[in-house]
């Protein structure tokens, strides 16, 4: 944690010799936007390209460049104090700085994510949490965590939650793990998380469900890249059948996002396999479906243009033309078409017999 | 305008006295009349009494053309037409027609009275190079209608014999048959109003004038004899006055007085701007007084007479000219009564004309006056003479907005003289910007024509058409499409001329000739640069002093940030406060 401290201090040093020596002080940031990152396949994670932006305090800039240094010293005072601080509560700190406070959050949040690409680091490792939720587990897992009073070792058995989940912290570094499971299978949806936990699916195929509600957040992203990292358990994500499941969702947890590029080596699983539903299972297991909308065909098309994975993975890009052609979405849920379940007895059984096929 | 009418006249007069003969006798035997006592009475301008009788003439004519269309459908023999046909006073042609001469309702009749009093003193005062201080003031009269206007100036005074015609006679004045600049044009001004009380409320015209210390103060109350256009002495006597030197004009008339747009206010003030070297003094009828003091003690300079240059001379003048001159031949004729012929282009003229130079012009008049009028209009004949022209002046200007108007910036243009139509011309421009000008609606626009503001009439003058099609956004201005700039914005254009082309007799608006357009968008366009220059530099200096503001707000926490992340001291906190503000502030230079 020092290192950050002393990293903020050393920039804070930079930019006040500079003033010293009559010179316009600057800030260098790298570039945050999905033109900026390239798809590594050997690390497997979306990957910075080196543009960078540099701020340098000028009359017009000087609000800004004030405020980046505030938030700054914040970060340093809580790294020092080992506090956290949300996003929002970082916009109601900032009501205390007079003229140079933030009127609206979304202006604290970018100053917020600019050092973070300042420091190559992410906003927790700063002291900033998100509001956001991390997600849910549920199987085969124990997570040790510690007492925040005593700091005594808690062990939590996620097979002894009943109908419900243990819930991901903001922060999952500090935690330790232990198995029997053969893998993990995260799921777009709570729904569909509610049916396998259950009807207890975790016992039945020995595994660990996560149900990551949407795009997973960074804890999430973390927690499950530390399951497999430590753990060497194989992931399998289960999505819905349209461009956002498959882009947005799985292609975040994959490989990270444009947006934060600069911290997606910590926040991926690489070798997250994608288990469905595909485009060729709508056919073979006959799903009702919806004929996709114009921003599912916008997005879809965006990712081949310019979606550096996508056109790093042939398959991928033949399964996008496969649902353009077919011009059609199915949900998670449309099993039940045939039987409540039927996603247990039969779709999840036949797929994971030949995780071999399931697209990068 | 007048003139214009009286040129038109002649040619119709020939054809009327072809073909009504009734009419000719009418008009015949009043001319003579006309002219004994005219001989009797006006020593010194034995041409004036000659000279109004056209103009009367074609108003009785007028008249009787109208009766005659409408009894022809009656199948009326020339008999009974005769009958019906009989003199017009002068009287009922003015009631007819008093707005002709700006007198159309009750208020705009006060603003008149008041603008041809306070006209005549001060080219009085002018022409005999004195200050002009006038005092003006409006007493409630008899009933709620009613008003005592009384105008008072320190002018030269008039001579006793001279004043029942110059105040009870129609169409008697200096100003006419001269091509000179003054605000005067047409003799008709003071007596009309004089005439409008008589008939409003039938009260005589007073008027106190006195020509030096040394000489009485002589009293008068007139009345205009309606039917000859002759002024009736009522009282005539000597007073004691106070006053050294001067004239007092009172008339009663039926009036009404109102403040704001188009008010006896508002002409005083524009006057006093346009005129800076008047004092104006204003009681009002609730007995408040206002005076607009002067500010400069320059004298206008005198101007100077001229000939008409051939070039603004129509063709029924010509013939005029023709017989009323002294010269023996054409080529004199040319030369002597007009501006600008030399003996040579005379010749020329006369060439291009096929008549000899040495025709007696009497004769041409009647023959071939025609040719004569091509031939002048295809020579090239050099421009007339511009020092006739006292323009107001650049600094004058300015001083006269300074006084009246508080605003930021001003700027005034005064144009090389020009000419139109034979008739030599100056434009002035001048503009007032910001202050305490109202901002939030369309430019104010104060015209002038011989230093005499223009109130009625604005959208058909020939100075708002050039204010409108100037392109105001070029100068840092918001204009919508046709219409009048908006902002801070007091626009003033002064036309300077021997001959200010009206509209009409009531003096409201200036023709829309190309030359005069032309010439006032010149000197606008010229104001307007350099109203965009201050205007630009006023508003980077805004902005830049916005920057410092800026600046200077959020370098401290710059400071701040970094003392809590190195562990400052205070004192150094703000050495870096200081060393940053002279850096940024040193980028901006």
């Amino acid at each position: 944690m020092s290192r950050i401290a002393n990293q903020i201090r050393e920039t804070a040093a930079a930019v006040r010799s500079k003033i010293q020596r009559k010179g316009k002080p600057t800030l260098t940031f790298p570039l945050r936007s999905l033109a900026n990152v390239k798809y590594q396949p050997k690390k497997g994670f979306l990957e910075l390209k080196g543009k960078k932006k540099t701020r340098t305090l000028t009359v017009a800039t000087v609000k800004t460049f004030a405020q980046t240094l505030r938030m700054m010293s914040q970060a340093k005072t809580l790294v020092e104090d080992d506090e956290i601080m949300t996003k929002r509560e970082a916009y109601y700190v900032s009501k205390n700085w007079d003229e140079a406070r933030f009127d609206e959050q979304p202006e604290s949040d970018t100053v917020i994510d600019d050092i973070e690409a300042l420091f190559q680091v992410n906003r927790e490792q700063l002291g900033f949490i998100p509001e956001e939720k991390g997600g849910e587990i549920a199987g085969k897992l124990v997570v040790i965590d510690r007492d925040s009073e005593t700091g005594k070792e808690l062990r939590i058995d996620c097979t002894k939650f009943g109908s419900g989940a243990y819930s991901i912290p903001i922060s999952v570094e500090h935690l330790k793990f232990e198995t029997k499971a053969k893998f993990v299978l995260a799921i777009e949806t709570a729904g569909m998380f509610q049916r396998l936990v259950k009807h207890g699916y975790w016992r039945t195929a020995n595994c660990i469900l996560v149900s990551m509600g949407g795009v997973p957040t960074r804890a999430c992203r973390r927690f499950i890249r530390r399951l497999a990292d430590e753990l060497k358990l194989p992931v399998y994500a289960f999505v819905d059948c349209d461009p956002y499941g498959m882009f947005n969702i799985y292609r975040t947890l994959k490989v990270g996002s444009g947006n934060a590029a600069h911290i997606n080596r910590y926040f991926c699983v690489p070798n997250a396999k994608f288990l469905g539903v595909t485009p060729q299972d709508i056919v073979d297991y006959k799903l009702p479906t919806h004929p996709l909308k114009d921003v599912d065909i916008k997005r879809a098309k965006d990712a081949l243009k310019n979606d550096p994975f996508v056109q790093h993975y042939k398959p991928w890009q033949d399964a996008i033309q496969q649902l353009l052609d077919m011009g059609v979405r199915a949900e998670q849920q449309a099993f039940a078409v045939h039987d409540l379940n039927y996603v247990i007895h039969h779709y999840l059984p036949e797929k994971l017999a030949v995780s071999k096929t399931f697209l990068p | 305008m007048a003139k214009v009418r009286r040129t038109k006249a002649s040619p119709k007069r020939k054809a009327a006295k072809k073909s009504h003969s009734t009419s000719k006798k009418t008009t015949g035997k009043r001319k003579k009349a006309d002219k004994s006592t005219a001989k009797k009475s006006a020593e010194k301008a034995p041409r004036v009494s000659k000279e109004t009788e056209p103009k009367l003439e074609t108003v009785a004519e007028g008249i009787v053309e109208e009766t005659r269309e409408e009894a022809s459908p009656l199948g009326s023999t020339a008999e009974d037409m005769a009958k019906r046909q009989r003199e017009i006073s002068v009287a009922e042609f003015f009631m007819k027609n008093r707005h002709l001469l700006g007198f159309d309702n009750p208020r705009k009749a006060l603003l008149t009275t008041i603008k041809e009093g306070v006209d005549n003193a001060l080219d009085a005062c002018e022409e005999a190079g004195i200050l002009p201080e006038v005092r003006i003031a409006i007493a409630s009269g008899a009933d709620e209608n009613r008003f005592r206007v009384t105008i008072e100036d320190n002018g030269p005074g008039i001579l006793k014999s001279q004043i029942p015609k110059i105040f009870a006679k129609l169409l008697y004045g200096s100003k006419f048959h001269r091509l000179k600049m003054s605000r005067g044009q047409q003799g008709i001004g003071i007596s009309a109003a004089g005439m409008y009380g008589q008939l409003t409320t039938g009260k005589p015209i007073v008027i106190t004038s006195r020509t030096a210390r040394s000489q009485p103060a002589h009293y008068y109350e007139l009345e205009i004899d309606a039917k000859k256009n002759e002024p009736r002495i009522l009282v005539d006597r000597t007073v004691d006055w106070q006053a050294p030197r001067g004239t007092k004009v009172e008339i009663e008339l039926e009036a009404k007085f109102q403040k704001g747009r188009q008010s006896v206010e508002e002409y005083l003030e524009q006057t006093s701007i346009a005129n800076p070297h008047v004092t104006l003094a204003l009681v009002t009828p609730d007995n408040e007084t206002t005076v607009y003091n002067r500010a400069s003690k320059q004298v206008p300079d005198h101007t100077r007479e001229i000939k008409p240059h051939p070039y603004g001379v129509e063709l029924g003048v010509l013939i005029k000219m023709l017989h009323d001159t002294k010269a023996r031949t054409l080529q004199s004729f040319l030369h002597t009564d007009f501006s600008r012929v030399s003996s040579r282009v005379a010749k020329e003229i006369c060439d291009k004309a096929k008549v000899s130079e040495r025709s007696r012009p009497s004769r041409v008049a009647r023959q071939e006056a025609d040719n004569l009028f091509k031939a002048i209009n295809q020579t090239k004949i050099m421009n007339p003479p511009t020092d006739c022209l006292s323009p107001i002046g650049e600094e004058l200007i300015v001083a006269g907005l300074k006084k009246q108007i508080e605003a930021a910036f001003f700027t005034a243009v005064t144009r090389p003289p020009a000419v139109y139509r034979g008739n030599p011309f100056q434009i002035e421009a001048a503009l007032a910007y910001g202050g305490s000008v109202p901002g939030d609606g369309l430019a104010r626009v104060l015209r002038y024509a011989n230093r005499v503001p223009l109130l009625y009439q604005q959208s058909a003058c020939a100075i708002t058409r050039s204010v409108l099609s100037t392109a105001w956004r070029n100068y840092a201005l918001q204009q919508s499409a046709g219409a009048l700039p908006t902002g801070p914005l007091v626009i003033l254009v002064h036309m300077a001329s021997v001959w200010v082309p009206f509209t009409s007799e009531s003096k409201e608006a200036i023709a829309h000739y190309p030359e005069i357009i032309k010439e006032v968008r010149l000197a606008l366009q010229e104001c307007g640069r350099r109203l965009a220059v201050f205007v630009r530099r006023r508003r980077k200096a805004a902005e830049s002093e916005r920057k410092m503001a800026y600046i200077h707000k959020y370098i401290p926490h710059v400071a701040i940030a970094l003392r809590e992340m190195l562990g400052l001291s205070q004192h150094q906190e703000s050495a870096m406060v200081k060393q940053l503000t002279d850096v940024l502030e040193r980028s901006r230079a």
